[in-house]
């Protein structure tokens, strides 16, 4: 112990995000510069400006086509929240089920699930979301999955015996452990399962399908050669994956932070 | 060694009666003798301390009669049924070596657990908790979560939850390890107190000897490798019940210790053939 009372500061929300703005700031600039100079083609890189004027005039069309990708990406992470949850219950229930899904899970896991979109798209028709929605799904379950089965088998051995002492049946088991200790494992793989699912719901969107999503929309601009429009697009889905992970991350720490 | 029909049958008039209890672990290093030819008996009411050298199976005879697991040899009889049925009919509460709280419960929450799980009414409950709560000091904590309780508070809360039924046999392990001394005399004499109102009987593990003599009618002490009783010294202090903080001071008191002391050191220290002291 130090003589001197030393009182741990917590820095402030303002002090925190003072230095990545700061940052963010003098990147732009130097982008503009840079852009501005002639250096390099506007092409290959269009100035923070011209996509800042693209963002203004094309706000609408952003807001509805984020709406749209949103959308799918947001059912698919809900249907593989749901399902992850379920097999996880259900592996950790019966030893033969959990050794049937593990090979499946790590298949899963390495496959780029977003290989599966020219497939998914024809199979569920040229005018449907259904297949991108399934991607997303794909993609969020993985995530889901592994880490609600990890959270499952993560009970206290002092926990489990209290619970024997009271002669607790299984299912108050279930409720008042092993669930409650998941909990957090579980909203940990929901977090990384929202990027996921914002990602491949928008590059789903790549491989055809119906139009008016952020993916298609940066794909037609590139193609006609709209680089800042382009651009413009390529912000808004960074915000879009911004949002979902930070909602995310906002229950995750709701919910963890106790346990 | 099995229980023969001419050696004295369990009752419903013992609390806890173990006969020639042997508990062997095998682990990867081989099997590990935990317990051997345990023969004990606890009167209903009575105060019964464990005191012996870590790793001579106090908390592994605890467990066997919770019912948390079961001998390798022998019997473990609870008020006249098997450990199993007792723990069932929930004929006991435990406080572990570790204060073992939920840490999303809050202080109340955690106390008001088996009183949930065995579907005592709401109003009710909150009565019980708050007479607890107050039982063991923590009235200003009910609605803090452990992680923002010391050590030993945390313990507290845990007696608290092993008293809230009113068990009619309390099985504590070392539950005042994490108590400073001043806090720890205080639930001691708490404990002999609670113990005479509810007329319980208590089976206490310990390190302390002091402790084990203020607390205890008898005091068990037992030796390692393979853990066995080596030797059980009665207290000759007077009912436990009637006991308070100036017995701390009496000249009794220390020649109980001396006795514990000595039974502890006789103990044999080396391997299964030591002394018998008994
Ligand atoms: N689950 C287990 N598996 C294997 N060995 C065990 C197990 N539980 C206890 N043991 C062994 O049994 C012996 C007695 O352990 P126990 O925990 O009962 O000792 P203790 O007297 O409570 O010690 P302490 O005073 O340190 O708490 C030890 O040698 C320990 O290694
Ligand atoms: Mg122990």
């Amino acid at each position: 112990m130090s003589r001197a009372p030393v009182v741990e500061r917590v820095p402030s929300t303002a002090e925190r995000l003072l230095a990545p703005v700061i940052l963010g700031v003098v990147v732009i600039v130097l982008w503009q510069l840079l852009a501005g100079s002639g250096l390099i083609e506007a092409y290959l890189l269009p100035s923070p400006a011209a996509i800042g004027a693209e963002i203004a005039a094309f706000l609408p069309s952003m807001a509805s086509a984020a709406g749209l990708t949103g959308l799918n990406a947001l059912i698919g992470l809900l249907a593989g929240t749901i399902v992850g949850i379920v097999a996880a219950l259900v592996a950790s229930a019966a030893r033969i089920i959990d050794g049937m899904l593990a090979p499946i899970v790590a298949a899963l896991a390495v496959v780029p699930i977003v290989a599966l979109a020219p497939v998914l798209n024809t199979a569920f028709g040229a005018d449907a979301q259904t297949g991108r929605q399934l991607i997303a799904a794909l993609a969020a379950f993985v995530p889901v999955f592994i880490n609600t089965a990890r959270g499952l088998r993560q009970t206290r051995p002092v926990h489990r015996d209290l619970m024997r002492a009271y002669a607790a049946t299984p299912w108050q088991v279930m409720r008042t452990i092993t669930l409650r200790t998941a909990a957090p494992f579980t909203f940990t793989g929901i977090r990384l399962a929202s990027s996921l699912a914002v990602i491949s719901a928008l590059v789903a969107e790549y491989f055809g399908g119906p139009r008016g999503g952020l993916g298609g929309l940066i794909s037609t601009s590139a193609a006609s050669s709209a680089y800042p429009r382009a651009w413009a697009y390529v912000v808004a889905a960074i915000v879009l994956g911004l949002a979902f992970y930070l909602v995310a991350l906002a229950i995750e720490r709701a919910v963890s932070r106790r346990g | 060694m099995i229980p023969t029909s001419t050696s004295t049958p369990p009752s419903a008039a013992t609390a806890v009666s173990a006969r020639g209890v042997d508990k062997t672990f095998s682990t990867k290093q081989g099997e590990v003798v935990a317990l051997s030819g345990i023969d004990l008996d606890v009167a209903p009411g009575e105060f019964v301390s464990l005191i012996g050298p870590s790793g001579c199976g106090k908390s592994t005879l605890l467990r066997l009669i919770a019912d948390l697991d079961s001998p390798s040899a022998g019997t473990v009889e609870v008020f006249g049924t098997s450990a199993h049925q007792a723990r069932i009919d929930q004929r006991y509460g435990i406080a572990f070596q570790q204060a073992g709280l939920l840490p999303w419960r809050t202080v109340a929450g955690n106390i008001a657990l088996p009183l949930e799980l065995h579907g005592m009414a709401p109003a009710e409950r909150t009565a019980r908790v708050d007479e607890l709560v107050a039982l063991v000091g923590l009235g200003d904590f009910a609605q803090k979560f452990p992680d923002q309780l010391s050590g030993g508070m945390q313990q507290r809360v845990a007696i608290a939850r092993a008293l809230a039924e009113k068990p009619a046999l309390l099985l504590m392990d070392e539950p005042f390890g994490a108590l400073d001394e001043m806090t720890r005399e205080y639930m001691q004499t708490e404990l002999l107190r609670i113990a005479a109102e509810t007329g319980a009987a208590v089976v206490f593990v310990t390190h302390s000897i002091p402790e084990a003599v203020y607390l205890s009618d008898r005091v068990v002490v037992m030796s390692p490798r393979p853990g066995r009783i080596a030797d059980i010294v009665p207290m000759r202090l007077g009912r436990a019940a009637d006991r308070a903080d100036d017995l701390r001071e009496d000249g009794a008191f220390f020649e109980m210790i001396t006795a514990v002391r000595e039974a502890l050191h006789g103990a044999p220290v080396t391997g299964p053939r030591g002394v018998e002291t008994r």
